[in-house]
């Protein structure tokens, strides 16, 4: 069954055109990784999945409903899909476990009592059960990605978009981040990755999308598109990676 | 993660610490106490002190302009509250986005252009004088009432935009993250970004704080007994001045110390900003 169905998605920022007919299934429990230089759209096809920005043309379906459908209610959408972006975005002046139980009290009309002991879970799981009364201030740059994950997971989605989650990071930080998603990967939660960590990239992914202006130009299974890329853009990207030292060990 | 950056200097010697703090002290003895005596042994002096200075008129002066200067603090706390609050309320107008709050936005922001855009004294002037010259009946009469509304409405209007200011500067991500995890717009604001641009408005709020203080004297035409009134009334009857003097220095006392601790916070602010940027 596929989780996330998108037909022909186009979008416009004024008369720049940002997505151009872009078709995507996910399936469940499938881990798609999104690649391609700045700029070529990957974030806003991200935030297209979760309704946090509109487009013009095309469908969006999660779980066979489009996600303008009204069934989805006006929270539904963000209950089934949760996003974690680059900058971790977490609210500063609440603890993590306010951070955490927001939505799910606020949101979700959940018990406080009872979100709080679901996020207190959540985060002895990842290893953070100890900062719970932190702010993220106090935390280092891994760390407050790591509860951002667990924030976006407190709504118990079905899919997960991550944008750039270790961008920011500092390079000995970025593991951590890493392995929490590897550990997701595992319970079978379905993902759509944004990462510029090809190896990453190549342990993680089921299928990797190769997208240039706004297009997904190339894609298949991580070993292939990486070793074998058809495409001649596929390749002057990935040849680009190799060059600038990042990707040695890739192929 | 808290770093005291003044730990590395205890080994430095008491004396080579104590002796900028002297050198100081010195020079600005020197400089003040030339220009006191310079002033002092001027032919006029006598009269300027008699005049502005004189001990006696002041304690004569003290208990009325201190009564006076109870009143202008009254009237400034009050008009504080109101002005947090209402100025508040017209920020979220702002701020809130869709077709459904147009006129709200709109209103706040005619608001803002109207009343940041006319003198202070000439609100006061036309609310104090002019609404209770109306004879409505219902409507309160005093002076003090109007004025202080019209002081209100002024300071509300830099308010708003020092809010606005405060929410702006609060990252696009955080309402990004959580229209995300669903919250409406309103909650969006009041969890989310409320919050932090309440913290970082306190240091410009503090100097709207400081300047009300001062324009609580323009109610003085009015009639209302503050200080100001207070001293120009014994002016008037002993053709002194030291009343005005002791109200210049009460208002003083009182701005001084919020004049420097505006700048201590905003000092801490920009630190914690730097921090943040690291
Ligand atoms: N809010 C916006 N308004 C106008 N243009 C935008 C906006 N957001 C993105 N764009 C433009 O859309 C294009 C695609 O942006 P997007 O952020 O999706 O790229 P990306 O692939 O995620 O790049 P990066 O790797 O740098 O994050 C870019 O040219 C960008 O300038
Ligand atoms: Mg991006």
């Amino acid at each position: 069954m596929h989780r996330v169905e998108i037909e022909k998605l186009t979008k416009f920022y004024g008369e720049r055109q940002v997505l151009d007919q872009i078709d995507l299934s996910v399936s469940d429990h499938e881990v798609v990784c999104l690649i391609g230089a700045s700029g070529s759209g990957k974030s806003t096809l991200l935030r297209c999945i979760n309704g946090l920005t509109e487009f013009d043309e095309g469908s969006i379906r999660i779980d066979g409903v489009d996600i303008y459908d009204e069934s989805f209610g006006r929270t539904g959408l963000y209950k089934k899909v949760g996003i974690v972006f680059q900058a971790y975005n977490l609210f500063p002046t609440m603890s993590v476990l306010g951070n955490i139980t927001l939505a799910p009290i606020k949101v979700h009309g959940r018990p406080r009592a009872e979100a709080e002991a679901a996020a207190m879970k959540l985060l002895d799981l990842f290893g953070l059960g100890q900062y719970a009364k932190s702010y993220p201030e106090q935390l280092s740059g891994g760390q407050q990605q790591r509860v951002a994950i667990v924030r976006s997971l407190a709504t118990e989605p079905e899919v997960l978009l991550l944008d750039e989650v270790t961008a920011a990071l500092d390079p000995e930080l970025i593991g951590e981040v890493l392995k929490i998603i590897h550990d997701l990967k595992q319970t079978g939660m379905t993902m759509v990755i944004v990462t510029h960590e090809m190896a990453f990239a190549r342990d993680v992914a089921d299928r990797v999308c190769f997208l240039d202006g706004g297009r997904i130009i190339e894609q298949g299974a991580p070993r292939e598109l990486f070793s074998k890329p058809e495409n001649p853009r596929t390749q002057k990207f990935l040849q680009r990676i190799i060059e600038s030292g990042r990707l040695a060990a890739l192929v | 993660m808290t770093r005291r950056p003044g730990k590395g200097r205890r080994k430095i010697a008491l004396k080579d610490r104590l002796t900028p703090v002297l050198i100081s002290l010195a020079s600005v003895v020197v400089v003040f106490g030339s220009i006191a005596w310079f002033v002092g042994s001027a032919p006029q002096w006598p009269r300027i002190q008699l005049q502005f200075f004189s001990i006696e008129a002041m304690v004569e002066a003290a208990p009325g302009v201190a009564r006076g200067f109870l009143v202008s603090l009254q009237i400034w706390l009050v008009s504080l509250v109101c002005i947090g609050i209402w100025a508040l309320i017209l920020a979220i107008f702002r701020a809130m986005s869709g077709p459904w709050f147009a006129p709200l936005r709109v209103f706040a922001i005619v608001y803002v252009d109207l009343f940041r855009g006319l003198p202070a004294l000439l609100l006061v002037l036309l609310l104090g004088f002019g609404i209770p010259a109306l004879n409505l009946p219902g409507l309160p009469r005093e002076g003090l009432f109007w004025g202080g509304v019209a002081l209100i409405l002024s300071y509300s209007a830099y308010a708003t935009e020092v809010y606005r200011s405060g929410i702006e500067a609060v990252h696009e991500g955080q309402s990004m993250a959580a229209k995300s995890l669903g919250l409406t717009q309103w909650q969006t604001l009041r969890y989310a970004i409320l919050p932090q641009a309440l913290r970082n408005v306190v240091p410009a709020m503090l100097n709207l704080v400081v300047a009300l203080q001062k324009d609580v004297a323009l109610l003085s035409v009015l009639g209302v007994r503050d200080a100001v009134r207070e001293a120009q009334i014994y002016t008037a009857r002993t053709f002194n001045y030291s009343s005005l003097v002791v109200a210049a220095i009460l208002f003083l006392l009182a701005t001084i110390p919020l004049a420097r601790l505006t700048d201590h916070l905003q000092r801490k602010d920009r630190q914690r900003r730097l921090q943040g940027a690291l």
